[in-house]
């Protein structure tokens, strides 16, 4: 149990530090450690983990709490939800003071400019990364490609998209 | 109706238990993204921040690692209550939240060899990678004219996606690359 705990708190105290964008450009990373590195879990039950926290409401970091849960129950979300929402918080109270100083300051709206591809590209990799896991079914991945376009293409809301799906999935289609 | 733009006086400055509720309250309501509903709470119903003191918390937020919202929570509590209020505001944002996914968890644990169950979640699985792949798209629109920040996408997707790179190497390398990037063409 210990050596699990000691796992998630390195796993999520570097995530903590490398969300930079918000929490969707970790997830590739997440789901790396969790399936690959320590096989706690499989592709696809990694896949429901954040559907379940995208059904849920609040920010989009409450896999965490989840994944931890998941791989040691309560002791696993707490020392999960304290390395990932910690050291991001700290570096958040202590920036809030140097902010004022910076605001003007051109190397800041560089280092905005500059992240962005960065952002962008670690979402887009989340988004393979997740889609990847639909690929051995045609009717799965049409759900995730239909989703995709309504969003873009209509103001639906999301939890109507998720309820959506989550109703065809229930018919079946082109699963075992 | 005062417009958003009206200082918060002194007296309106939220204690830590208001801070708490209107950030437990917030967690509960935001449904697939929370940051237009943050706004409204912030800006709009309760008045601790200016329009354009949000906007200001939320580049500094962005800005830093961990989600949007979560250091919005820390930033909004620590510049009104300091430490506690900072901790109040991201207990009170996470707390619903946690209980909730908690709850849908043990669902999904307890059913998941249903098969009606196991192709529900099949199914919200797939809508839920089609929304990130919207976001994604939307996210990547602004950079399309912009070959330079396409390309570092591009090798993001590429050493992520493909070639499963661990992130620490991935963004020691692609950031200062793109920052540079970003240097040249604002110079």
């Amino acid at each position: 149990m210990i050596p699990v705990l000691i796992s998630l708190i390195a796993i999520f105290l570097e995530l903590s530090l490398l969300a930079f964008g918000g929490g969707n450009t970790i997830l590739p990373e997440m789901r790396r450690q969790v399936v690959d590195v320590h096989h706690w879990m499989t592709n696809q039950q990694f896949a429901a983990l954040f559907a379940l926290a995208q059904a849920a409401p609040g920010p989009n970091l409450m896999i965490v709490p989840l994944v931890g849960w998941r791989v040691a129950g309560l002791p696993g979300l707490l020392v999960s939800s304290l390395a990932m929402f910690g050291p991001s918080s700290v570096i958040t109270c202590v920036v809030l003071h140097l902010w004022e100083r910076f605001k003007a300051h051109r190397l800041r709206s560089i280092v905005q400019v500059g992240l962005v591809p960065v952002t962008a590209g670690l979402i887009a990799a989340s988004a393979v990364v997740l889609t990847e896991t639909l690929a051995h079914s045609w009717p799965l991945l049409t759900i995730a490609v239909a989703s995709a376009a309504l969003s873009l293409a209509t103001r639906l809301h999301p939890i109507v998209l998720l309820a959506a799906g989550a109703l065809v999935g229930l018919l079946g289609l082109g699963q075992s | 109706m005062m417009t958003s733009d009206h200082p918060p006086s002194e007296e309106a400055e939220p204690t830590v238990r208001q801070l708490f509720v209107g950030f437990l309250l917030l967690g509960m309501m935001g449904f697939g993204g929370v940051l237009p509903l943050a706004r409204a709470m912030l800006v709009e119903q309760r008045r601790w921040l200016t329009a354009a003191e949000f906007t200001d918390l939320l580049g500094l937020c962005q800005f830093l690692p961990g989600g949007n919202i979560v250091n919005m929570s820390v930033a909004v509590g620590m510049k009104f209550r300091g430490i506690s209020g900072a901790v109040a505001s991201i207990a009170g944002l996470i707390a619903m939240p946690t209980a909730i996914v908690i709850a849908l968890g043990t669902i999904y644990d307890r059913y998941q060899n249903d098969p009606h169950v196991r192709h529900l979640f099949t199914g919200l699985a797939a809508a839920a990678a089609g929304l990130l792949l919207s976001t994604a798209l939307k996210i990547l629109w602004p950079l399309r004219g912009k070959p330079a920040g396409l390309a570092i996408a591009a090798v993001a997707v590429l050493a992520i996606a493909v070639l499963k790179l661990p992130l620490l190497l991935v963004l020691l390398t692609l950031a200062p690359m793109s920052i540079l990037a970003a240097w040249r063409l604002l110079r």
